[in-house]
């Protein structure tokens, strides 16, 4: 079997040969898996919010913001021979776990814009950042209100998502 | 960087004096609990630790854990959150205590869930008042949301609504003994920038 990477929260990782990418518990945040299916390389961003402008330095947190941890990969898997318009993703989580009643934060990061939560802007910033650079997203598991892991294969291109209650599933 | 990344660690004086919240705080919530579930209630001493973020999932055995969460948002003098984290079996044995007149089941019913939801509620209400009298701050706790997932997921959104990652948080660990079950729990005190220099500067241990 394969070792198994861990991409914590903020983090970006790339594949080493034969290495499975994987995030342990995704709740908001989303997972960015991007590869390149003919020269099998890919790398894993554990992407935790929307946007990084007003947010100060991104040192050592390069997978944090959609708006910079998709760039990155992109850059990162290119400087390691990927071919830029060879580039695929896949995407998993932006869930919302808690809902709680009047309770909106004042954060104001958050307050534009509708009252969407903070999961549904990562998934839609990610796929923002994906349209600009045309890499087409070949699949996705979102939403919903349950935390997931997220396991990835940059051979085969192959995500593996598992959760308490939906069990496990492939994309 | 933001002011206060530089506190990595308290001083024994400091612990020695959010323990002591923590005390009062659990006292006033066990009183409150063994109300609620008409039983005796006794509680361990709390411990207090700061911890990074990114550590609490490994409180309940590891991200993957299954956990309950009641999280609420505090506001007032202090802004933060506070999180209650209760390991699955502690979770359904303190539900079963509160509904006993349901059938024990893997997956927490409805009323079970609203039972814990009001839990949290209680206990961090008790933790809050036992601050706001130590301190002379006013804290005002929101309606708690409610989840039983994976302990990373549960942790994630708490870290994205608080839009940090390297700060610190305030873990107070108590376990209660209800009727001789025993609960364990974690009060997880989550302060904004600024929240802890503050509290500890009013409880008259201030960072250096």
């Amino acid at each position: 079997m394969s070792d198994v990477v861990a991409v914590g929260v903020a983090e970006l990782k790339i594949a080493d040969n034969s290495s499975i990418l994987a995030s342990f518990g995704l709740g908001s945040c989303v997972a960015v898996a991007m590869f390149d299916p003919l020269k099998k390389i890919g790398g894993l961003a554990h992407v935790m919010l929307p946007d990084s402008r007003g947010k100060g330095a991104i040192e050592g947190a390069t997978g944090k913001f959609a708006d910079t941890a998709v760039p990155y990969l992109v850059d990162e898997l290119v400087k390691r021979g990927a071919r830029k318009n060879g580039l695929r993703c896949k995407i998993v989580g932006g869930a919302q776990m808690f809902e709680i009643p009047g309770a909106q934060k004042k954060d104001s990061a958050m307050a534009v814009g509708p009252p969407t939560h903070i999961g549904a802007r990562n998934i839609e910033a990610v796929k923002n950042e994906l349209g600009k650079l045309r890499i087409p997203l070949l699949g996705e598991d979102t939403g919903g209100n349950y935390g997931r892991t997220v396991k990835f294969n940059s051979c085969t291109g192959e995500v593996e998502v598992s959760s308490i209650y939906h069990g496990r599933t492939v994309i | 960087m933001t002011p206060g990344d530089e506190k990595k660690s308290l001083s024994a004086i400091q612990i020695d004096a959010l323990r002591e919240v923590g005390n009062i705080g659990a006292g006033n919530a066990a009183i409150a609990l063994s109300q609620m579930v008409d039983k005796k209630v006794d509680l361990s001493v709390p411990k207090a630790t700061l911890l990074p973020l990114v550590g609490v999932p490994d409180l309940v055995g590891g991200p993957e854990t299954t956990v309950a969460g009641i999280y609420l948002s505090i506001a007032g003098d202090c802004s933060g959150s506070i999180l209650l984290l209760l390991e699955k079996e502690s979770a359904s044995s303190l539900a079963g205590l509160m509904v006993p007149a349901e059938t024990p089941t893997a997956e927490l019913s409805v009323v079970k869930r609203s039972a814990l939801q009001e839990t949290g509620s209680i206990l961090s209400g008790a933790y809050l008042s036992a601050l706001g009298q130590l301190t002379g701050l006013f804290f005002k706790p929101s309606v708690p949301g409610f989840a039983m997932d994976m302990a990373g997921a549960i942790i994630d959104y708490v870290l994205v609504d608080l839009g940090a990652t390297e700060d610190m948080v305030l873990v107070v660990e108590t376990d209660f003994m209800v009727s001789g079950v025993k609960i364990l729990g974690h009060l997880i005190l989550f302060p904004d920038l600024g929240t802890l220099a503050t509290i500890l500067e009013r409880l008259g241990v201030p960072f250096e």
